[in-house]
């Protein structure tokens, strides 16, 4: 395949993902969008007016950022993960695998399909926030590059999860034992700053705080953590999930015999 | 020497349960073939197509395809076969037109031009009224036929058929009968495995026969059918006869009183038997023959493979 053809084919895939999203939107970007809302006003104007600011800001403002980048990380797994284990459950990941499609195309185009559901969902709580709180952006460059790196990880997550699946069962267990716990316990509601040194010790190894706290910074202008750090540890789980779905796609892993 | 649409040599594939389903299987199809494996269930077919079209990995051996090797040539070799496989594996969610556009675009065809090649094979097969509609919607049928036409929507040179008939009416698989054969003139080579051995004899050229893994027979259908020395017959007669009833020199079995069962060998030819059968008043109403002849043969040969003849 020349370079254009394989572009071509990036193309097919990530239309036919977009439009697989986009027909059932309201299974897919209506639902989040909703909850976060209910985040908003709950945890926000109701508990939040109680609790007073946070690390200098007002809670309503500090929890902001945390749920947006909750909606991106949560949405662009699910649809790869959900899109590649149906496509392999009815099989037809061959149309794709019969091919001359490097795994390195597929990938490509199931990742983008993850990052502009995820991008598309951030946009709408984004907009749905600015009905609660006044959002100034400190830094555009870094909050975009934040939010579009963190969405390129969890696609990648979520298709090497949709890889490894062989029923429903298994696409749900990663996203309700281990990314909601440890989202929620990513400083999105809270400063690690308030938490005892050693609760602050163990937080620093859960890599979604570095996420929120960088995109945290691109939208307030400070957070817990520096954004390098957060840059770093992002490219550096990129790098690594790159590398491990390229290989389980090049073996075969859950789809050839 | 012009370069064999296919060619396989000691391809092996025992799977991780340690079940052999290939054992060192040669086989060379020709350019513009219509090629017939044949084999009972579980005889290996569908591990051979698999393997051919990249869903299955190899144990051992070598695949060849117009003379792209499998192993150093992948993405050469996958550009040459459309592949229309036993069961259905289209996305169900999809409108039958997209299902074949996004075929093509996985193969790097513009959405220009796959959007006109989706519209001449949907409507050489038959679906074009249905292109908008969901594929999950289709009869059994027609999910055939937009299968055939996904396979064909980047134009292969080798079509691979894996009982692309199953579970069709007549009609429609007469139509699709017809529909291939043309494909074929045209210079596609086709490989078609089927349990219809009629369609097989009708359509194919050349014929393997697998079983447990290797191929048993490897012929011209001519060569195949001539080697079937004895036919069976069903004969309907006008009145009954007695269950006694037999032909010195003839080998008879009356299945019923007004139904006999007759087998003749190819020298004797069938004249004999009538010319007897008058002498001693048995009239003769309609003749048919008992099984296909491929098939009668494919039976022999599996059987004799199974008692290690």
């Amino acid at each position: 395949m020349t370079a254009s053809e394989k572009y071509t084919a990036f193309q097919t895939i990530l239309f036919k993902e977009v439009l697989r999203f986009m027909r059932i939107w309201m299974q897919t970007i209506l639902p989040p969008v909703i909850t976060t809302s209910l985040y908003f006003v709950i945890f926000g104007n109701l508990i939040g007016s109680q609790i007073g600011d946070m690390d200098g800001y007002q809670y309503m403002d500090y929890i902001v950022p945390g749920l947006i980048l909750m909606a991106i990380i949560t949405n662009s797994y699910s649809n790869v993960v959900s899109s590649f284990f149906s496509a392999k459950y009815q099989n037809h990941i061959q149309e794709m695998l019969v091919a001359p499609l490097p795994s390195y195309v597929i990938l490509l185009g199931f990742v983008a399909g993850g990052v502009v559901r995820g991008l598309v969902v951030g946009l709408a709580v984004t907009l749905v926030s600015l009905l609660f709180s006044d959002l100034n952006i400190a830094h555009y460059g870094i909050t975009i590059a934040i939010a579009l790196l963190t969405a390129i990880l969890f696609s990648l997550a979520g298709l090497i999860n949709g890889i490894y699946a062989n029923s429903f069962d298994d696409i749900s267990i990663v996203p309700t034992f281990i990314l909601t716990p440890l989202t929620y316990l990513g400083g999105i509601f809270y400063s690690i700053s308030m938490l005892p040194e050693f609760w602050q010790s163990v937080s620093l190894a859960n890599p979604i705080l570095y996420m929120v706290n960088g995109f945290r910074y691109g939208i307030l202008g400070s957070s817990d953590i520096t954004p390098f750090a957060s840059f770093g540890l992002i490219m550096l789980f990129i790098a690594a999930l790159s590398f491990v779905a390229l290989w389980l796609l090049n073996r075969g892993h859950g789809t050839r015999s | 020497m012009m370069t064999a649409a296919l060619h396989i040599q000691a391809l092996q594939k025992t799977y991780k349960n340690g079940f052999t389903a290939l054992n060192g299987i040669n086989l060379t199809v020709e350019q513009g073939d219509f090629f017939a494996l044949l084999g009972p269930n579980g005889a290996g077919k569908s591990t051979t197509i698999g393997i051919l079209s990249s869903l299955i990995n190899k144990s051992a051996g070598e695949v060849s395809i117009f003379g792209h090797n499998l192993d150093s040539e992948l993405e050469a070799a996958k550009s040459c076969i459309g592949l229309v496989p036993q069961e259905f594996n289209f996305n169900v969610w999809e409108p039958v037109q997209e299902v074949l556009i996004n075929q093509a675009g996985y193969y790097g065809i513009d959405r220009a031009t796959a959007t006109r090649r989706a519209e001449k094979y949907l409507k050489q097969l038959g679906l074009w009224e249905k292109r908008s509609t969901m594929s999950r919607n289709l009869s059994g049928g027609m999910k055939r036929r937009l299968m055939i036409a996904r396979a064909l929507v980047h134009q292969p040179r080798l079509l691979i058929l894996d009982e692309p008939t199953a579970g069709v009416d007549i009609e429609i698989r007469r139509s699709m009968w017809q529909f291939l054969k043309e494909i074929n003139a045209q210079g596609t080579t086709i490989i078609l495995t089927t349990h219809y051995l009629e369609e097989a004899e009708s359509l194919c050229r050349n014929i393997a026969i697998i079983d447990q893994g290797k191929i048993i027979e490897n012929t011209s259908m001519k060569k195949l059918l001539n080697q079937l020395n004895d036919e069976a017959f069903v004969l309907d007669l006008a009145e009954p006869i007695d269950a006694s009833f037999s032909l010195p020199g003839h080998n008879i079995i009356v299945i019923d009183d007004i139904t006999l069962e007759v087998h003749i060998h190819k020298e004797a030819g069938i004249n004999k038997l009538f010319e007897a059968l008058t002498q001693h008043g048995v009239n003769v109403l309609s003749m048919r023959n008992k099984t296909n002849r491929l098939e009668q043969l494919f039976l022999t040969r599996v059987n004799q493979n199974s008692e290690g003849k």
